[in-house]
Parts: C-alpha cells; structure tokens; sequence
C-alpha cells in the first residue's frame, strides 16, 4: 500500500505488521452496517476496564495493603492526596459501571443470540471474564477493610467452607489466618493488581481475536457472510474503522456524561455502589445489623438466601453462573434473534429479566418471610428460563430469518 | 511403512513419558507456592489462648472475648434458663451436639466444662457472621414464639441460649465450643485442661 523502499515507517513496517494488523482488524475489517445501540456496550467495557487499570494504578501509590494501615490508607487517599478522592470515585463508579456495561452486554447476547453457531467461544470466552471480573471485584471491595469489606469477605470465605471434606481447611487456607487479617489483605491485593488483571486482560484479548474470525453479530440474526463482493467482502458490511470507531465514539460521549454525573454527584449510589457501612474500619467483633453484597452480585446472593441449607445455597449460586456458560446449547431455535423466535422465547425473555431485577432487589435488602419466598419464586423462574430453554425453542415456530440487512 | 509405525508408537510412548514427569515435577515445584497461604508462623503464634476472669460476669449476662480475634460468647445463665433448656430441645436440629465434634459432650446442659457458664465461638456455622443475642422470652420479628437465643442477622440462623441450631435454618449445626477450661474464676480459652 505504500512505498516499500525507505523510510523509517517502512523499515519499521517490514519487521512488525503495522499495517497488515491495521488493515485486518480495523481498516478492512467487516462488520454488519446495520446494528443498534445494544452493540456499543462491549466498546464501553474496553474503556471502563482502561479506566480501572489507570486509576488502579493511581490508587496503588497511598494504598497500603495492612490490617492496621488499609482503611486509614484509603481515607488518605481521599483527603490529603490531591486529587486523590477523584481517582477513588472513579475507580469505585468505574468498577460499578463496568458490571452495568458488561450486564447490558450480555443481555444483548441473550436478546440477539450473540452466542450462536459459529460464535460459541466468543461467547465462553466472555463469560470467563465476567467470572474473572466477580473475583476481582470482591478482591477489590476487600481491600478498604471496612466493615462491609470484612463481613462481606467473611461470608464469602466461608462460602467455601460449605463444601464437604475439605471446606473448613480450604476457608483457612484461602485467609492465611484464623480471622481475615492483613495476611488476607496483603494476598487480596496482589491478586486484584497483579494476577487476575493479567487473566482478564488476556481473556479480553482472546474474547476479540474470537470474535474478529467469525465477525460481529446483527440484530436481525442474519448471515451476512451469504452476500459477498468479488473480493469476498460481505454486501452487507462496513469497515470498522472507520464507521464503527466514530459510532462507538458518540457512545463514549454519552456514556461519559453518565459517568461523570455519577462520579461527581452521587459517588455512593445511595449505597449502592459504595455500601455506607463501609465508612466503618473492620471490627470482627461485630457484625453489621444488615449486610448486603454490592448490587452487582445482589442476584446471586438473593439465590443463596433462598436456600435454607448451606451447601444447597452454595450450589444453585454457583449453578446459576454455570449455566450461564452452556447457553449456546440451550437454544435450539433456527433464529438467532428474539425479533424472529416464537412467542414462548419472547414470554420466557420478559420472566427472565423480571425474575434478574427481583432477585438484584431481593439481595440488598433484609429477609423477610414474604421476600423469601418471592426470592425463591424469582430463583425458579431464573432457572426455568434456562433448563426449559431446549424445550420451548423446539416446539415454537419462528418466523423466517431475511436473507439481507 | 511398518518400520515408520514403529517410530511413531515409541515417539508417542517418550512424549507421554516426559510429559508424565514434567507434570509430576510442576505439582512437586507447586508445594512451596501452595504452602505459602498457610497460616504464618506469626499468625499461628498470635492465636494463644486468652484468661478472663468470669466472676465479674453477672447472671444473666453475656460477654464476648476476642480470641484469634474472633468472637467468643462467655454466658452466665440464671437457674430459669437452665431448667428451660430441655423444653426448647423439640425446637432444635441437634439438641445433643452428635453431628459436630462436641469436646465436652454430656458433662453439662451448658455444652461447656462449667455448671453456670456457656463458652460458644460467637460465628455463624452458616457463613460465618457473628450472631446476637437476644435472651427474652418474647415474639421477635423473625420468630412468634422465640424461646430466647441467638438470632443472624445475616441469613436468619437460630440458636438457643447455649447455642444449638434450630430446625430450618440455614446453618448445618450447633454454634463451635472453644478449647477451654474453669481454674476457679479463670477461664482460660484457647486450650484445654490436658495440654495446659
């Protein structure tokens, strides 16, 4: 494409594939001309996550990783470095944010079957990093030690210790001490900016280079690989770059706002991104009169409390992650889009996100009888959504996918 | 072609052979990074046993003594709560502690090596928060007709007033007797008689 015979760029050119990467994945790269907002979200996520590892790193340098020092640490953070309180709430919205953006982002998936043939290990490649993402979330809430970081670890700590055998050791193993101690903290710590950074990094890569050889999906399901050009370029594609970089850039415009707004005005949610018994160091005397996850793992907690036996609760929390992973063969219907399924998809889609946003409510707040036994309707439903999946997908009838965007 | 199999099967058998020992030297190589999450020598150290002494403890009352820094209820019980406690067994999972290792099972109705006193680890067997105590015979919110107790406030566990688990409940089994033993007024928690 240009000259091949001097030049630095050139020199540089013919030893790394600046320009053949260029052209592959963003210059010539195709993508459906046709999509809606629902695919801004996984561009969103790349830039929160940068966000994360940027401030991340910030937060590092007046983080001290001590029982004694890490809750006086992050106060000194957020009043005696300057700008250090921008940097904490942009790292604590950023960190909610994420799981907002990651969530829209998997829900479009489920809304346009993103996880069909030939996308399967797009789709489990992105599942990974939500699971890694969980991790590294509740690795990170731990670290301010404040009262929820410590009973909120204590509970998921002895989340193991439900499993037969070898759970009392595993719990003592995973703390390095008879309490969650600065062994605990120091441990958490490396594995929130170190080890699991390093995974969820290379799993995002991994999730794209996935993606960019069975290119991106479409709202209406359909295959615009049928329609090629003479040079093999689909009828029905733009480039990447650049269309969808410019697209993607009104979204980061928007989303920013959002953001902005948030980090500014309401940095704590109501408690809901920043849990107010958090202001308070770790006493492991005293529990909280009411302690909730962050409303990011609030579905799965509600799942837990509905199960009145500690290794069953342990089960269907882990199960309704697990099963997350199986769904490209769950559906068996002929379209990939819920604008072409049959009705029973369409009914089982709104009980779905009904029974997700019941449960996210049902596990911020204190149990009683009536929300457990609606925290353990919204699980059935949770679950019935998946497992009858193969079923009502079989017997409807969907419309006929077009054969052009 | 014969002699080209032949070839083929020994290069299968020596890759299989060294793979085998290589992942028997990465799980031996392992050992030392596993072993590192162990508790420290200086964590291990910290967890020595703790002496209170129980007589300024009034009857009726609860404390809690922090040992390994975890909660330890010390509950002095009057004579009423006592006699109570074989009333409540209907309401419990595991009145006689058979389904944990119970150290001083069957030497007193207070599950501890003392008449008076209850010594229970004050954490959760569900997951591990510190329950409270509630001791009155009265309705509460989460029970009509609570008998006195323990309540979770995390996930609802009931216990009774020396700490075993009642039907329905989310935790497994009866709240953990510590190690410890009566030397007059000192309690000692932390070990027993035997190993002092």
């Amino acid at each position: 494409m240009t000259d091949k015979s001097s030049g630095l760029f050139n020199w540089i050119n013919t030893r790394l594939p600046i320009v053949n990467t260029f052209e592959r994945h963003l210059s010539k790269h195709p993508v459906p001309k046709k999509v809606n907002f629902w695919y801004m979200f996984g561009a969103l996520a790349t830039v929160v996550l940068i966000l994360q590892v940027v401030t991340g790193i910030w937060l590092m340098f007046g983080y001290e990783s001590t029982e004694e020092g890490a809750f006086a640490s992050i106060e000194y953070i957020m009043r005696d470095i300057e700008g250090g309180w921008i940097i904490r709430y942009m790292h604590t919205t950023g960190a909610s944010m994420l799981f907002a953006v990651v969530y829209l982002h998997m829900f479009r998936g489920l809304l346009y079957g993103s996880y069909h043939k030939p996308r399967e290990l797009v789709w489990i490649f992105g599942m990974a990093i939500y699971f890694v993402m969980m991790a590294e979330g509740f690795l990170g809430y731990v670290l301010p030690y404040g009262q929820m970081s410590y009973w909120g670890a204590q509970v998921i700590i002895s989340l193991f210790g439900a499993i037969p055998y070898i759970g009392e050791s595993l719990e003592l193993w995973i703390r390095g001490d008879y309490y969650i101690s600065g062994a605990t903290i120091s441990r958490f710590f490396a594995l929130h900016v170190v080890a699991l950074p390093l995974i969820l990094i290379a799993l995002v890569f991994i999730h794209l280079i996935a993606l960019h050889e069975v290119g991106a999906g479409n709202p209406e399901g359909v295959d615009i690989e049928k329609y090629v050009d003479e040079d093999g370029v689909p009828l029905d594609s733009v480039p990447f770059f650049p269309y969808k970089v410019l697209n993607a850039l009104v979204a980061i415009g928007i989303f920013g706002i959002v953001f902005s707004l948030i980090m500014f005005f309401f940095p704590e949610a109501g408690g809901y991104f920043i849990e107010l018994a958090n202001f308070e160091e770790a006493n492991p005397l005293n529990t909280p009169e009411h302690i909730a996850p962050v409303w990011y793992y609030s579905p799965y907690y509600a799942m837990l409390r509905a199960v009145p036996d500690k290794f069953g609760g342990l089960i269907v929390m882990s199960s309704a992650i697990a099963i997350l992973f199986v769904m490209p063969w769950l559906d068996r219907s002929k379209a990939a889009s819920i604008r072409y399924k049959g009705v029973l998809s369409k009914i089982a889609m709104i009980l779905f996100v009904f029974s997700w946003i019941l449960l996210t409510w049902l596990g911020t707040v204190p149990v009683t009888e009536l929300r457990k036994t609606l925290s353990i309707i919204g699980t059935i439903i949770y679950f019935a959504f998946f497992l009858l999946m193969p079923i009502y997908t079989s017997i409807e009838k969907s419309k006929p996918v077009p054969e052009r965007l | 072609m014969e002699e080209k199999e032949k070839i083929n099967l020994r290069r299968k058998v020596l890759i299989g052979m060294t793979a085998a020992v290589g992942a028997a030297g990465v799980s031996f190589a392992a050992v030392p990074f596993i072993s590192s999450w162990n508790p420290s020598a200086k964590a291990k150290a910290i967890g020595v046993p703790v002496k209170i002494d129980v007589s300024k403890i009034q009857i009726g009352q609860k404390i809690q003594v922090a040992w390994r820094k975890q909660p330890v209820f010390v509950i002095r019980h009057t004579k009423e709560a006592l006699e109570n406690l074989i009333k409540v067994e209907s309401k419990l999972d595991d009145p006689s502690s058979l389904n944990i290792e119970e150290p001083y099972r069957d030497i007193n109705p207070t599950r501890s090596t003392s008449k008076e006193f209850t010594v229970i680890a004050g954490i959760c067997t569900h997951l591990g928060c510190s329950p409270k105590y509630y001791p009155e015979i009265e309705p509460q919110p989460w029970d009509d007709a609570w008998v006195g107790g323990f309540f979770c406030p995390c996930h609802g566990s009931m216990f009774d007033i020396v700490g075993r688990v009642f039907k329905g409940v989310p935790a497994p089994t009866n709240l953990k007797v510590p190690p410890h033993f009566f030397d007059g007024n000192i309690l000692t928690i932390g070990e027993d008689r035997g190993t002092a």
